[in-house]
């Protein structure tokens, strides 16, 4: 194997690094992270095998719907959609079906205070393990196959760090959500054969799809509507996987979708950017819920 | 950047900067008393007071103090803990001025001794530690810490630096301050390695020295 130049710093770089070296994105991270740590490669894959059991625990601790949020106002939603799932009453079906469920019962875990795995933020933690594990369900993957996944997201979330901030505060929910989006997307088209480049076409398809959102979490908590957009953020991710694995390639490369995605981020106003002061925070329902917070403590 | 900063921390939800920063905020007063506190107040600024409850903050800092780690399950409960085991608990919003916006002034006591850290959550689970009581500080939990207060005259930063480089230990920051000409200084060294407990007790026999402590990462 040739080694792996480890000062990528945009995903075309990165690109580069996988292709030269004739590996995945997953390799070529992997490597980076030995580079980067001086750690050997059984470390470094078993400390990503640690967080994905923690996503699966955060996942099933979900499901059973028995946490309630601080507010009061979350809990149980995930618990609801499995059920209508097994029923076949679901419209989407399949995997995405289950995909939704479990980004939605980490993201209410992650509400509820429980244990999680940030991913790239704590806010947006429900998205990649709803998509990596309900492929691993649908397709009947091994464990290492996730953990390469992971690796491959990895990649995606640090070629978007070194260019732009993952922080909702900085540049509104695109820069959380839409990055674990873009970050799943690719880590599906890898453990599905993809290659590099349909990898990061997956990304940069679905970053493009929420460029523009806006961060306006109700009453400032990590609840209304962030959950939902988990759950929204994992179909979305599958649906810009397929269409990069069925060879429609994005003409953007992710970089310039990063690039425009600062750019429409720092045009966003102070409101739209996790004060709780604009978007559906600023709604009449939203600070009626809040009032009604405050006056219940 | 490393891998395990987007995937990753693995911690207590809902928010990096809310609950995974204030509980770190609580495990630097906790290093920073030194032993058991049993009684703190929580002066909240800014974002921090208006979102405290909903983000679960009181609980994160309390957990903190308590010694709990940042994804341990205990923090939901660390409220009613805090109860079991005697630390007494308030929670107050406050203006604290030109500060950070998730910024909070723990104010501690201890069995025989009290402290008031100041502190910020700057994001991504990021924190620093910008004032204990009346001195100017900048701890931010990542490296092992050394605070030492000590009485200002020429000669205690050479010794202590001295001292460090013959164990072999490499600073990695430095900063002193001090009350006045020859009255209180506080110096703060972080570290690449951390300093031995017998190197702190040996310190603390030093006639200049008034408090030595160290700070484990957070």
């Amino acid at each position: 194997m040739t080694r792996c130049n480890c000062n990528w710093k945009t995903a075309s770089e990165l690109l580069a690094e996988a292709e030269k070296a004739c590996c995945s994105l997953a390799q070529a991270v992997v490597r980076y992270q030995i580079g980067l740590t001086g750690q050997d490669e059984g470390t470094v894959r078993r400390q990503m095998a640690e967080r994905l059991e923690v996503m699966k625990a955060a996942a099933a601790r979900g499901l059973k719907g028995d946490m309630v949020s601080p507010s009061g106002l979350i809990g149980g939603g995930a618990k609801l959609l499995e059920a209508a799932r097994r029923e076949g009453k679901s419209l989407s079906g399949g995997t995405t079906a289950r995909a939704i469920a479990l980004a939605m019962a980490v993201a209410e875990v992650n509400a509820c205070m429980g244990r999680i795995v940030a991913a790239p933020t704590a806010g947006s933690c429900g998205i990649l393990p709803g998509v990596l594990l309900s492929l691993q369900e649908e397709k009947g993957w091994r464990d290492d196959v996730l953990v390469d996944g992971l690796f491959t997201a990895a990649g995606v979330g640090i070629a978007v760090g070194k260019q732009a901030s993952l922080a909702g505060a900085a540049l509104g929910c695109q820069a959380e959500c839409g990055v674990a989006s873009a970050m799943a997307a690719a880590a599906a088209v890898e453990m599905a054969g993809g290659t590099p480049r349909q990898a990061l076409d997956a990304a940069a398809i679905a970053l493009k799809g929420w460029l523009g959102l806006v961060c306006d979490p109700v009453g400032g908590l990590v609840e209304i509507p962030c959950v939902k957009r988990n759950a929204i953020g994992a179909a979305h991710a599958l649906a810009a996987a397929d269409i990069a694995l069925a060879g429609v390639p994005s003409f953007i490369p992710l970089d310039e979708v990063v690039t425009a995605m600062v750019q429409v981020g720092r045009s966003m106003p102070p409101a739209l950017r996790e004060t709780g002061e604009g978007g559906v925070a600023a709604s009449p329902t939203a600070r009626a819920l809040m009032k009604g917070l405050l006056e219940r403590k | 950047m490393d891998v395990f900063q987007v995937i990753g921390p693995v911690m207590i939800g809902p928010s990096s900067s809310h609950t995974a920063g204030a509980v770190r905020l609580g495990r630097l007063g906790r290093a920073i008393l030194v032993g058991e506190p049993r009684e703190a107040e929580f002066l909240l600024h800014g974002s921090f007071a208006r979102t405290y409850r909903g983000h679960g903050t009181d609980r994160a800092l309390v957990a903190g103090l308590l010694g709990f780690d940042v994804d341990d399950e205990r923090v939901r409960r660390a409220l009613d803990l805090a109860r079991e085991r005697g630390l007494k608990v308030s929670f107050e919003e406050r203006d604290l001025g030109e500060v950070h916006p998730n910024s909070v002034l723990m104010v501690i006591k201890g069995e025989d001794r009290g402290v008031k850290v100041l502190g910020s959550s700057l994001g991504g689970a990021q924190v620093v530690v910008t004032r204990i009581d009346d001195f100017a500080v900048e701890i931010t939990g990542q490296l092992p810490t050394l605070v030492a207060a000590y009485q200002d005259r020429p000669g205690v930063v050479a010794e202590v630096t001295a001292l460090l480089a013959d164990l072999g230990i490499n600073i990695a920051s430095m900063r002193v301050s001090r009350e006045g000409r020859g009255r209180r200084a506080l110096m703060i060294v972080e570290t690449d390695e951390p300093v031995p407990r017998e190197v702190i007790i040996g310190m603390r026999a030093w006639p200049v020295m008034e408090r030595v402590i160290t700070i484990d990462p957070v």
